[in-house]
């Protein structure tokens, strides 16, 4: 294992790699409370209308979802990678598994774009052309739209921490590890995220 | 890259990737099986149990300090506390 770069105010490097970790996951709590308020509507919805909310899921495109699962699975994988791999000063490994993800982060984004087109050409935008008519139904797609839509946001976020991670010289990043484990803990929440997303969009309506 | 490397930096995280993928593919067919009882339930459990891996081995919950296991924590929690008052109301009305 190599030095820590010591960053202001910490006197060890351990100080430092608790903080950061600390830090993230205070705000990735914060997280966790936005999505979970967002699911929170998602089971009221369902509990108020059972029936046209679960009709509705079943209009949903199971195959992109679950491309998109192995897509943000694998970017974890190779995230995880990288990470481990900046703290044992392994730097090529470590740059072409920050490549990866970005790239992974990247296909992730396009698949959902070829999703998106097709929800829309079979008009399941809630609104004067939505295409279904049961109770609870204009609910789930409005829940599809709004969590998915933050998801890609986040994951927008995510390209650009990990582009920042390919950003940093390649004789700097050795010391650069918390910063590693800081932008990797993020990435893996937005694949935590969408793990319960992909159960709650794709799966429930089979 | 030493074997000890090798094993620390690319074996233990495929291990759980396998594992995430077995997973997925236990949630995948059974949405699709045809009559099977409880579907919404168990792909909520095999989500739950895909996020449990990725935040104790990607996210290292199991080698951080309890200070960081309870701040992780703190969100699901507080979650638990919007979840509970919200159905002790729908579930009682």
């Amino acid at each position: 294992m190599t030095e820590v770069t010591l960053q202001e105010p910490w006197a060890t490097a351990e100080r430092q790699r608790v903080a950061v970790q600390f830090g993230m996951w205070l705000f990735l709590a914060t997280e966790t409370l936005f999505f979970g308020g967002l699911f929170l509507t998602y089971a009221v919805a369902r509990f108020s209308h059972p029936a046209g909310f679960v009709a509705a899921a079943r209009e949903a495109e199971a195959m992109f979802g679950t491309i998109n699962t192995v897509v943000l699975l694998t970017s974890s994988l190779t995230m995880a990678i990288a990470e481990r791999a900046v703290r044992e000063a392994l730097v090529p490994l470590a740059r072409a598994m920050f490549a990866a993800t970005l790239m992974l982060g990247v296909a992730f984004l396009v698949v959902k774009g070829f999703e998106y087109r097709s929800d829309i050409v079979k008009h399941l935008v809630p609104g004067p052309e939505f295409t279904l008519s049961q109770t609870g139904a204009s609910q789930f797609w409005a829940f599809y739209w709004t969590a998915t839509g933050v998801h890609a946001c986040h994951m927008l976020i995510g390209l650009g921490v990990v582009t920042r991670m390919l950003l940093i010289p390649a004789a700097d990043l050795p010391g650069r590890s918390t910063t590693a484990e800081g932008s990797a803990l993020y990435w893996h929440l937005v694949d935590l995220i969408w793990v319960i997303l992909y159960a709650l969009i794709y799966l429930v309506g089979r | 890259m030493t074997r000890e490397q090798r094993a620390q930096v690319i074996g233990q995280p495929l291990r759980v990737f396998a594992g995430l993928l077995a997973l997925l593919l236990v949630t995948f067919g059974y949405a699709y099986l045809p009559g099977g009882p409880l579907k919404t339930e168990v792909a909520l459990a095999v989500a739950a149990a895909k996020a449990l891996l990725i935040a104790t081995f990607f996210m290292q919950l199991r080698q951080a300090v309890w200070l960081v296991r309870l701040a992780a924590l703190g969100g699901l929690v507080w979650a638990c506390f919007l979840y509970i008052i919200t159905f002790s109301d729908y579930l009682t009305r």
